[in-house]
């Protein structure tokens, strides 16, 4: 049966099942939000451009352009509980390249309430077994906010400087780094300091060793120590080469606190995975737990060069004009029952590859 | 293998340079014929020229793993790409430039010729100037000279088409040079050979200051 679904097709349903494993509920939405829902938290999504149009009573709704919103908004803020869910939903955007609309196929999952340091492994954990669930040859990449943010804060608390400065740290360009910080008149040691960050890349056991340094420096021990025992556990899962740690991965500081992932997958361009925990987004939509979640683009993973079948159609059943539909009934029904799959046609088709050709 | 996107021209054969210098040399590139891609199996090497303006195209969609293209092509079309390293070569600045006689008295809207759209909106939206965008695609001087704009945003590099056509920079918006970028993807799975090439044009960099 597998043979007959798409990768993405396959994907999807393989995640399905894992999350489902883990407690994870099916969260299902509708196509239309309230916009203002996308308006009060714009930043937060992934580009601009939300499709927009009002209903019969006149109320502006927008075609999802993010599921997570979504969830937040339903989710239960109460002690001791956590909500738990999974979703494979379309979602609205505008491409990069084009700056056209396009209907991107995201999954994912989000774990909103009262969450621990166990709710974070698991949902890393998770995120890797996604990456493992397309492809072997992938790259989870883990980053900390609350790690970035302490270093900006020891250098300045002027918000126009980490704007500059994250935007270099993102691109690892440790010249434009020193452009930034010859403006903001910094001394040597805070362009060192950033410079270090920028370039913090490499296998957990010898960033987390150089964090440490940095830790007697900047005051971070307490991310560290989450980071630390997030890296521990998954080594212990599997392969450590496949996780990293990247300090240029950084995500919106108004939303994002905690842990940040992206996950690659060799052969697919871009970033496959996304994903973080974004209590301070929970905080701005008036609600006191925590939350983290990532979402995957089904639609890169066509990118993959995947072994492809050369025919359509193991039979062709050709007939004509005179041959008696039950002939034909009875033809294509013998081969069917052998396993192969037929197109019955009156003539070749011009598109049709198939591998071997009947004439009844 | 490592595939490199070079820029047609002058800067991409002094990139070129660098790059076999550094030991990532590909004698075939300067064979005068009509190939394309030019490769060093034994270097684990790939080259190919490409349009200036193309080679953020083709790291930021993972044909190329690494690139050189000007700042100027960076800020212009924003790539989600690495920004490594700084070439310090192909050195110009972005420029807004019009007539001698031209005074900006802010009464009107003005009108910007250019061929870089995003740099000259970013640019007048920061300090809240109302413009006039004028898309052009070459011979940008030509446009004040016309009275088709005001002024122009563009590259000056030694400013001599400027001066012979009784035009002159205005103001100054940024420097720009070459830069070395990576495709994010390419950078996670070849990780230590962009790595090394960085660092050692990096090298070249700092020896030739």
């Amino acid at each position: 049966m597998e043979k007959y679904l798409k990768d993405e097709e396959r994907i999807t349903l393989s995640l399905r099942s894992l999350y489902s494993k883990y407690g994870y509920l099916p969260y299902k939405m509708n196509k239309f939000e309230e916009y203002d829902l996308y308006a009060k938290n714009k930043d937060f999504l992934i580009g601009d451009g939300v499709i927009t149009f009002t209903d019969t009573s006149g109320k502006l709704l927008a075609l999802k352009p993010d599921v997570t919103l979504s969830i937040i908004k339903n989710a239960s803020d109460e002690s001791g509980i956590k909500n738990k869910v999974y979703y494979n939903e379309n979602v609205y955007r505008i491409s990069g390249g084009t700056r056209e609309y396009k209907e991107i196929m995201q999954t994912g999952l989000e774990c909103i309430g009262d969450i621990d340091l166990y709710d974070a492994y698991e949902v890393v954990s998770l995120a890797r077994k996604t990456l493992e669930a397309i492809s072997s040859d992938y790259v989870l990449e883990i980053s900390h906010m609350g790690i970035i943010f302490a270093i900006l804060n020891k250098i300045s608390d002027d918000k126009a400087f980490y704007e500059e400065a994250l935007e270099c740290i993102e691109k690892k360009s440790t010249h434009e780094i020193k452009a930034v910080c010859a403006k903001y008149a910094l001394s040597a040691q805070n362009e060192a300091l950033l410079c270090q960050l920028a370039t913090l890349y490499g296998k957990p056991s010898d960033v987390l060793a150089r964090l440490d340094a940095l830790d007697s420096e900047v005051c971070f021990g307490k991310y560290l120590c989450e980071l630390k025992t997030i890296c521990e556990l998954l080594c212990k899962d599997g392969d450590s080469t496949k996780i990293r740690l990247d300090f240029s991965i950084v995500n919106d500081m108004k939303y994002y606190n905690g842990f940040v992932i992206n996950g690659y997958i060799n052969g697919i361009c871009e970033c496959v995975l996304y994903g973080g925990c974004y209590d301070k987004l929970l905080q701005k939509m008036g609600k006191s737990c925590r939350g983290m979640g990532f979402a995957i683009y089904t639609d890169l993973l066509s990118q993959l060069n995947t072994a492809k079948c050369g025919y359509d159609v193991d039979t062709l059943i050709i007939y004509s004009d005179t041959t008696s539909a039950q002939a034909v009934k009875e033809a294509t029904e013998k081969e069917i029952a052998s396993g192969k799959s037929v197109s019955a046609q009156r003539s070749i088709p011009k598109k049709l590859r198939y591998r071997e050709i009947i004439e009844i | 293998m490592i595939n490199v996107a070079l820029p047609k021209g002058r800067l991409g054969e002094k990139v070129y340079k660098m790059f076999a210098e550094c030991g990532y040399e590909c004698p075939s590139i300067l064979e005068n014929n009509r190939k394309l891609i030019f490769e060093n199996e034994e270097k684990g090497v790939r080259y190919f020229w490409v349009k200036p303006s193309d080679v953020s195209i083709y790291v930021e969609r993972g044909a190329a793993d690494i690139g050189v293209c000007g700042k100027d092509i960076l800020l212009e079309y924003e790539p989600d790409v690495y920004e490594l390293l700084d070439l310090d070569i192909g050195k110009c600045r972005m420029a807004v430039a019009g007539k001698k006689d031209f005074y900006d008295d802010n009464t009107k809207t003005l009108r910007v010729a250019t061929k870089f759209v995003n740099i000259a909106k970013t640019y007048y939206q920061e300090k809240c100037r109302d413009i006039d965008i004028i898309k052009l695609n070459g011979s940008i001087e030509l446009a004040p000279i016309l009275n088709l704009s005001d002024v122009i945003v563009d590259i000056v590099e030694t400013g001599t088409t400027l001066r012979e056509n009784d035009l002159e920079v205005k103001e100054e918006i940024v420097n720009i040079s070459a830069r070395l970028i990576s495709n994010k993807a390419s950078f996670k799975f070849k990780t230590e050979e962009i790595e090394n090439i960085s660092r050692l044009l990096g090298k070249k960099v700092s020896e030739n200051d």
